[in-house]
């Protein structure tokens, strides 16, 4: 079965600003921005105490990286890619105080990524605030090769780093950050069903 | 049992720590390994007071490195219904008790990255536990252990002899307090912290931690309320065909006890939920004293956690 209500599924409640919080560490992809837009709306004092991660993704023509620096966060930077803003962010997580609040909206894989980062800093995954934005594609681990691949809107699908047919599970790994894709052929090896566009 | 497999103990040392602190050390009849517990765990103490059955929980201090016994501290309690009270009076070096076996709602969080350990008084036992955890593992923690005076800190020496300068005293005294503006800022991401003592301590620094913007989840505090007496009321449990008299002396689960039905039971002290009992009907105003149940559950009206409350009217009657 693809959707179940497997309690691997993580939840994502929706941003809420921790008015408490002394450093609000936002990581935002693609549509998330609107998301951070809506969350701290027009308070300049959560904004002055926010340090923004942001990647446009494929929202890039949208231009929403405008629209979040009109709204004078203390710290912005603006990555090309998802894997250029996850270094930035540990390199933060590193170094930040308790009284920082983490929040991820985005895509669920790039959520997926910083929650990941927030556990192997010590921060425990209930107290990161995040809101799904954008599609429901899905980051996948195959579990055979254990190559991982982003954006994965189709089961069957091919793994890009083993060639292995992998039908994508409803079985999400949070310390990975990824859903598991096992061989669907294994039993009669070439009788593979056509792909379904499942994630969109 | 209800509560758990139990353990029947001798006392094989008794130590006057301070004034009103005593430690006792306990090895099993059995003479088997007692088993290894987490720190932050705690026993409940069975004491025969001339045939009257007392129970307490106790946290544990350690354990010997052989298994061949445990600690615990005892604090005396001045308006004790009986179990602090004779377990200093009475309880001598050879003596017979029965405890449970260890079971722990104040574990330190493995996934986190420094630890700080906040005591007051006597709730200095599962921190004291939970810093030579820490030691052992070789993660970053702070010990700030509050007291009244100097004589009344029962684990300054032998803490302070682990520990060095991870151990920070506060004495009243010296009109020295614990801080949460002075302890709390500039800790690494990651970190929490755990809190025993008074009451109004724990409110503090919880509310301190908050304040700070610290998560919920990493605030911890353990508080095992004493079940205070009250006015006396009838109990009636429904499954049982059994009616009941709760003396004003006795907690609602004692009487339960005593009247040979075998109540589900944990900490018997308000905090882990495993007494949680469905009302049936009352006949007065419950009067609820547990940290467990949300306030709603509270003004429901339809549970309640026998061990520490109890009923302000004539009759109870429960799903038992």
């Amino acid at each position: 079965m693809l959707v179940s209500d497997i309690k691997s599924r993580p939840v994502y409640k929706g941003l809420t600003v921790d008015d408490a919080a002394r450093r609000h560490l936002v990581a935002a992809e693609g549509e998330g921005a609107l998301a951070v837009l809506e969350a701290f709306g027009d308070a300049p004092e959560a904004w002055s105490r926010m340090t923004l991660l942001y990647t446009p993704g494929g929202s890039a023509p949208a231009n929403h990286a405008e629209a979040l620096q009109a709204r004078a966060p203390d710290a912005f930077h603006l990555h090309p890619t998802r894997q250029t803003l996850m270094t930035r962010l540990r390199a933060l997580l590193d170094t930040a105080t308790m009284g920082t609040r983490l929040y991820a909206t985005g895509v669920e894989g790039f959520i997926g990524q910083v929650v990941a980062a927030g556990i192997e800093h010590g921060v425990d995954h209930f107290s990161i605030r995040t809101e799904h934005r954008g599609s429901l594609a899905r980051r996948v681990q195959c579990v055979h090769c254990k190559g991982f691949m982003d954006d994965v809107t189709v089961s069957p699908v091919t793994c890009a780093h083993c060639g292995v047919p992998l039908l994508v599970r409803d079985h999400y790994s949070r310390r990975l950050a990824a859903f598991q894709g096992v061989s669907i052929d294994a039993e009669c090896p070439g009788d593979v069903p056509a792909a379904e566009e499942i994630f969109k | 049992m209800s509560g758990g497999v139990e353990i029947p103990v001798r006392v094989v040392d008794v130590e006057q720590a301070t004034e009103t602190v005593k430690r006792f050390r306990l090895a099993p009849l059995s003479g088997e390994a007692l088993p290894p517990f987490s720190a932050g765990a705690h026993v409940v103490v069975t004491m025969d007071d001339h045939g009257r059955r007392i129970r307490n929980p106790y946290s544990l201090i350690d354990r010997a490195e052989d298994g061949s016994s445990y600690r615990i501290g005892v604090l005396r309690v001045p308006n004790s219904r009986g179990g602090s009270k004779f377990m200093h009076e009475n309880v001598k070096a050879g003596d017979r008790l029965v405890i449970t076996m260890p079971v722990n709602l104040f574990p330190i969080v493995r996934t986190g990255r420094k630890h700080l350990l906040v005591a007051g008084g006597i709730g200095v036992t599962p921190i004291y536990a939970m810093a030579n955890e820490l030691k052992r593992r070789s993660a970053p923690y702070e010990i700030h252990y509050a007291m009244r005076n100097e004589a009344s800190g029962a684990f300054i020496d032998e803490l302070r002899a682990a520990h060095g300068d991870k151990l920070k005293l506060y004495r009243d005294d010296m009109q020295e307090f614990v801080s949460v503006s002075e302890i709390l800022p500039n800790q690494p991401l990651g970190t929490h912290l755990y809190v025993c003592g008074p009451e109004g301590m724990i409110e503090a620094i919880l509310k301190g931690g908050r304040e700070a913007g610290w998560p919920e989840e990493n605030l911890h505090c353990e508080r095992f309320l004493a079940p205070t007496g009250g006015e006396p009321f009838s109990v009636v449990l429904q499954r049982a065909g059994i009616t009941a008299e709760v003396r004003s002396d006795q907690s609602l689960l004692e009487a339960i006890e005593e009247a040979g039905v075998d109540a589900p039971f944990l900490c018997r002290g308000g905090a882990c939920g495993q007494c949680e009992t469905t009302v049936v009907s009352c006949d007065g105003e419950l009067d609820h004293k547990d940290h467990y149940l949300t306030e709603e559950e509270h003004a429901s009206g339809k549970k309640i956690m026998i061990c520490v409350s109890r009923l302000k009217g004539r009759e109870l009657v429960l799903d038992l």
